[in-house]
């Protein structure tokens, strides 16, 4: 493929199998250039595998992956050159300072005399204070914060960035999205995976879902929340609610003096019904709103739902 | 296939000599920052063998007629010294990195089996020599060496250190405990270096055991960096170049092979 055409990154047909557990099942999708990525799912879904095969650390069973047009396997340094990894796992190499760190992952991709882009990202990541200090006297989150410059050091036109949030205190948090979001609007595509669905909701303009090896979900951050069924609806009340008809007892997420939450499902339930009723069991009602779903429950709603699948087919 | 393809397959072609020095400088930095335990402390201990055993066996041994026997031990103890911090080098940065993760940051730069070979096996030759030399500068307060061929000793030097930087390197690969690489030092490295003839010459041991030690390996790389002091060895110095130079051709294959296939260090 023309490299100068290619998707920043391209999976097709990619397995991954240890033994009897299949990580990845044939999985296929594209990013392309300049997008911001969301990688979602529940631990052991198969995102860290697919990830580590973006980076050459792990070999696929079958099926292919590029990074801009370059095969991870076969066109390996290309790939690697394009490709700039933010590994869940803190790991640092004691020995050594920061800026010793950031010289020698610069070197590492054949990069001599980086030192203004390396400054820049000391400065940017709030690092310039800890330049010529040991690795070991670091933070936690200051490790981090090296960790994200690493993979910056070589300018990756493709950014992955497994978890870089976890155990991170929110102002770093804030001043890393600022740069990654700069980067991203510099050209830079960013795959992001993460356990904070509201960063993902918040930063992503297309969002995969993975579960069990499958890509159970690959579309807009609008259209994906526009999947969710569930809604909530908020009734307040112009007294404090005692009496609740039994038919809709078990809908309550919440029930304070006079707020009550009702879980309702967007196509099967008629909002004009639920409130007869609850005007029928002497309410008034002062207040209606309906709180449409998160990407927190879109999530769950379709991760809980392939479950639900796989044990019926198991029964059947 | 096209002609650029073909061309590309060049090994020395594709190599990123800016990566592999970054790598290289890295390595010696390694070291460098904790001189204290992997320069000094193998130059003492080396130094104590020598008093020790100087001293007790001093003039009741002439292994080489005209060498005492303190002068016949520095070149043994040099090259064992030489030899062992040369695998120290790359089988405990390669066992440190993977226990530790920080394997990772020279796993996801587009590297080459060859760029990472080169580079630790250089490495492992800085820290070889500097041990060698820090040996030989203290032994020489002790007692005069003659050296009577410069080239031949540093020509086994560093085929010493580039075989046991190779041997290291295949080990910190193979390990995935500390304890291994110690069990890889203790029951191979540490018998076939005191089995070469460091302290003594094969010449003096029953002839059972002396046939035997010709096919320890370790004898040679002993035996011809002995003869570039001396000009006298228990082998021919060629056939002692001989196996060196096949020890490092085929531990070089065997070292790039496995760091290409990921062995241990990549999920195949």
């Amino acid at each position: 493929m023309n490299s100068s055409l290619a998707d920043a990154i391209s999976v097709g047909g990619l397995s991954k199998r240890y033994g009897d557990l299949q990580a990845l099942k044939k999985i296929d999708f594209e990013i392309p250039r300049g997008e911001f990525f969301g990688l979602l799912g529940p631990n052991g879904a198969g995102k860290s595998t697919l990830i580590n095969i973006l980076a050459g650390l792990i070999k696929p069973s079958s099926g292919k992956a590029e990074i801009l047009g370059a095969d991870v396997q076969k066109d390996y340094r290309q790939a690697r050159r394009n490709l700039g990894i933010v590994p869940q796992e803190v790991v640092i190499d004691s020995f050594f300072t920061v800026r010793e760190t950031l010289q020698f992952q610069s070197g590492y991709f054949g990069i001599k005399n980086n030192d203004v882009w390396i400054n820049n990202l000391l400065g940017e990541l709030g690092l310039t204070d800890k330049a010529d200090v040991n690795m070991r006297r670091l933070s936690g989150g200051m490790k981090r914060r090296v960790l994200i410059a690493q993979a910056l050091v070589h300018r990756p036109p493709v950014i992955v960035l497994d978890e870089p949030t976890a155990g991170v205190d929110v102002d770093l948090r804030e001043s890393m999205w600022r740069f990654i979001q700069h980067l991203n609007g510099e050209g830079h595509t960013v795959v992001l995976t993460t356990h904070y669905l509201e960063e993902a909701e918040q930063l992503c303009d297309r969002i995969a879902i993975i579960n069990k090896g499958e890509v159970i979900a690959l579309e807009s951050k609008q259209n994906l929340l526009a999947r969710g069924l569930g809604s909530t609806l908020l009734i307040r009340a112009a007294h404090s609610i005692e009496t609740i008809p039994s038919e809709l007892k078990n809908r309550i997420t919440r029930l304070e003096d006079n707020e009550l939450e009702l879980a309702i499902h967007r196509e099967k339930d008629s909002i004009m019904d639920i409130l007869d009723r609850l005007r029928g069991a002497a309410m008034r009602i002062e207040y209606v709103s309906v709180l449409s779903d998160n990407l927190q429950d879109v999530f769950v709603q379709l991760t809980g739902e392939q479950s639900r699948d796989d044990k019926s087919a198991e029964e059947s | 296939m096209n002609r650029n393809k073909l061309i590309t397959l060049n090994p020395t072609k594709e190599i990123d000599w800016v990566a592999c020095h970054t790598l290289f400088r890295k390595e010696v930095a390694r070291f460098v920052k904790v001189w204290l335990q992997t320069i000094l402390a193998p130059v003492v201990t080396s130094l104590l063998y020598l008093v020790v055993f100087g001293h007790v066996l001093e003039g009741r041994i002439e292994v080489f007629p005209g060498v005492s026997y303190v002068e016949f031990l520095i070149p043994g103890l040099l090259m064992m010294s030489v030899i062992q911090n040369a695998f120290a080098n790359t089988s405990s940065s390669m066992i440190q990195s993977k226990v530790m993760g920080n394997i990772i940051f020279i796993l996801l730069p587009p590297f080459s089996a060859l760029e990472m070979f080169l580079a630790y096996i250089a490495a492992a030759i800085v820290r070889g020599l500097a041990v060698g030399v820090g040996v030989f500068l203290l032994a020489i307060l002790y007692v005069q060496v003659p050296i009577e061929n410069i080239f031949v000793v540093i020509v086994f030097a560093i085929l010493g250190s580039y075989s046991m930087g190779a041997l290291g390197l295949i080990a910190g690969m193979w390990a995935e405990k500390f304890d291994q690489i110690a069990a890889f030092q203790s029951f191979l490295i540490v018998p076939l270096t005191f089995l070469s003839g460091v302290f003594y010459s094969i010449k003096s041991l029953p002839p059972f055991w002396a046939e035997l030690s010709k096919y320890n390996p370790f004898l040679y790389m002993i035996d011809g960096f002995r003869y570039g002091f001396f000009g006298q060895s228990d082998q021919p110095v060629l056939l002692s170049l001989l196996i060196m130079l096949i020890a490092t051709i085929v531990l070089t294959i065997i070292c790039v092979a496995i760091l290409a296939s990921g062995y241990k260090l990549r999920d195949s």
